[in-house]
């Protein structure tokens, strides 16, 4: 059994390092042709014309998903207080089941309800916002698209809701009740509290939460593919249409099958969404992690597993 | 509030601190508010534009690719996705608990229990979609098994998107297990084998399940990893080595067609995957629920 046991696990890894090879070498092509960094930095993607510089698909999955963790850490950290601290007895348990929930609906339904609920209902208060606001860094006036960057982060930001407040609740219950008490006994009020004794202590959990979301954010496809216009071109503002890294290869890869050239940059566009994933969770695992260490619970990191 | 009921009472709070207090309280309770909202209208905007759709046919016939005229239901995505779905846990369960088995029991603080943990780790951070290109270029494009698009294609991309969450979930609950049972197992002269196949692996089953049906629940609604591995078809089968349907699969194809039709087929569709994956989730959160009243694990 042990012998057994531990040849499934190192399978594991064998597999793992086959994964990485084996899109290496069919991503490698269009490393050849255009350089890495002309791959991931140039702002050309042109299908027609065999051109395949990746930079809008690369920004337009950073600020959707910039926008996902600026909309929805503040809202799942608040959530989150509220049920740690604010939430009557009663009412816990079903809020916090009706939260989870959130995270057991398929992103192709997030996508088909944002198609048909949100871009219609959301384009005059963006078209408002947009000429009312113009002068803010990335908006811009002129008409706003119905898909666009903002949609698709704001369908993002409601799909990590979920797992980031989850993290955070579970930091949060971390927290000492001797120093909330020690708050409380010095006269602080409930809000004091919470910003002088429970925050400071819990934020490096509810950073490397948000981290985990953010990860989610840039490596979800369907609902973001639905919204986001479809357009390679850098937009100019966050009203604008545009494409993400994972809605190209949703999109494109059934009349790549046959070009070379388009697969492997495809492929290429998966392996730096994979670099990308791979990265920010691994700075979330080490914070959550620390903030674990210093908290002493085990099972903050697996919170977020099942979501 | 709290400096009210303490007997020496303190210098009373000034009105610009309780201000903020009340301004931060209602802040909170604003949020979970907006936090809530969209469930509630995803759910309301379902049923209402889903409902509609459903009816026997709906359930019975296979979508007959027709733009014009009878459009067919979705029993080939719905037989589809169970079918995918099935085989992908049957492949991912054993094979996960057999990590986290590894990992618990024998594994320890090992070179190669860290790497295995921090690698696992790594494939819960994929995306969903690259899964789908590596067996894309593994499976389909080799034509290995003598098909190029088939069902179990699609079953092993979801198997390794389950295979961190089980392995995670499993070893958990398998760290919950108290060292005094394996410990008394072991003086009692049984095997170590014995001891994790009879001892171990009974007291951490219900967590194990609660984490194997979540895996599921979360399997059963991705869309992008079968897009090119099982794709889209209109016939059901039951023959995992032909290309297979599936219901996000159909609900993403149907819902930017510019026919009303299709559109509430895709409605209906997601009111049944919601629904599947409702149950699954609620089945999970019982058994959890269930063992944790009884003290187990």
């Amino acid at each position: 059994m042990r012998v057994g046991l531990t040849a499934v696990s190192a399978a594991i890894l064998v597999l793992l390092a086959y994964f990485f090879v084996k899109l290496t070498i069919e991503a490698k092509p269009v490393f050849e042709r255009f350089g890495v960094f002309g791959f991931v930095f140039d702002n050309n993607w042109d299908v027609s014309k065999g051109i395949y510089g990746a930079l809008p698909l690369v920004v337009g999955t950073l600020v959707t998903a910039a926008l996902a963790l600026l909309i929805g850490v503040p809202v799942a950290v608040s959530v989150a207080l509220f049920l740690t601290e604010l939430c009557p007895r009663r009412l816990r348990g079903s809020l916090t089941v009706v939260v989870d929930l959130l995270a057991a609906v398929p992103s192709v339904v997030y996508g088909l309800w944002a198609f048909f609920f949100l871009i219609p209902k959301l384009k005059p208060a963006e078209q408002w916002f947009a000429d009312a606001f113009h002068f803010i860094p990335f908006v811009a006036t002129g008409n706003v698209a119905g898909p666009n960057y903002f949609i698709a982060g704001l369908i993002l930001a409601i799909m990590i809701l979920p797992i980031v407040s989850a993290i955070s609740r579970e930091v949060l219950s971390t927290v000492p009740p001797d120093q909330k008490e020690a708050a409380l006994a010095l006269g602080a009020t409930r809000w004091e509290m919470i910003r002088m004794s429970m925050l400071p202590y819990a934020r490096r959990g509810i950073v490397g939460g948000s981290m985990l979301g953010l990860g989610r954010a840039i490596g979800e496809t369907i609902a973001v593919t639905i919204v986001i216009g479809d357009n390679p071109i850098l937009g100019h503002s966050i009203f604008d249409q545009g494409y993400t890294l994972a809605a190209v290869i949703a999109n494109e890869f059934n009349e790549a099958a046959s070009d070379p050239i388009h697969r492997a940059a495809l492929i290429g566009a998966g392996l730096v969404l994979f670099v990308l994933t791979l990265l920010v969770n691994s700075i979330a695992r080490l914070m959550v992690l620390r903030s674990e260490r210093q908290g002493a619970q085990p099972t903050v990191a697996a919170a977020g597993e099942g979501l | 509030m709290e400096s009210a009921s303490l007997p020496s009472p303190l210098p009373p709070v000034s009105a610009r601190r309780r201000r903020a207090d009340r301004l931060a309280r209602s802040l909170l309770w604003t949020a979970t508010g907006v936090a809530i909202v969209p469930l509630v209208l995803i759910v309301f905007y379902i049923l209402s534009k889903g409902l509609g759709a459903l009816s026997l046919e709906f359930f019975t016939t296979d979508p007959t690719g027709n733009f014009f005229g009878d459009q067919g239901g979705v029993k080939s995505a719905i037989l589809g996705t169970i079918e995918i779905v099935g085989f992908a846990a049957l492949v991912a369960v054993p094979l996960g608990v057999a990590v986290a088995l590894y990992l618990t029991e024998y594994g320890g603080n090992g070179r190669l229990a860290r790497s295995v943990r921090f690698f696992v780790d790594v494939m819960t951070g994929v995306p969903s979609i690259v899964f789908g290109l590596f067996i894309y270029l593994t499976l389909v494009l080799g034509g290995f098994g003598g098909s190029s698009f088939a069902g179990w294609k699609g079953s092993a991309a979801l198997a390794l998107l389950m295979l961190p969450i089980v392995t995670r979930s499993a070893e958990v609950v398998l760290q919950l297990v108290p060292n005094s049972l394996r410990e008394a197992a072991l003086a009692l002269g049984a095997p170590r084998w014995k001891v994790t196949a009879r001892v171990v692996l009974p007291s951490a089953a219900s967590g194990i399940v609660t984490g194997s049906l979540l895996a599921i629940a979360r399997a059963a609604g991705e869309t992008a990893p079968l897009l090119f591995t099982a794709t889209i078809v209109k016939a059901t089968t039951f023959d995992l080595n032909e290309p297979m349907n599936s219901l996000p699969a159909q609900i993403f194809q149907d819902l930017k067609q510019p026919n009303d039709e299709l559109v509430q087929r895709a409605w209906g569709a997601a009111v049944t995957l919601v629904a599947m994956i409702l149950i699954v989730t609620l089945i999970a959160k019982l058994i959890q629920r269930r063992s944790r009243v009884q003290g187990a694990p």
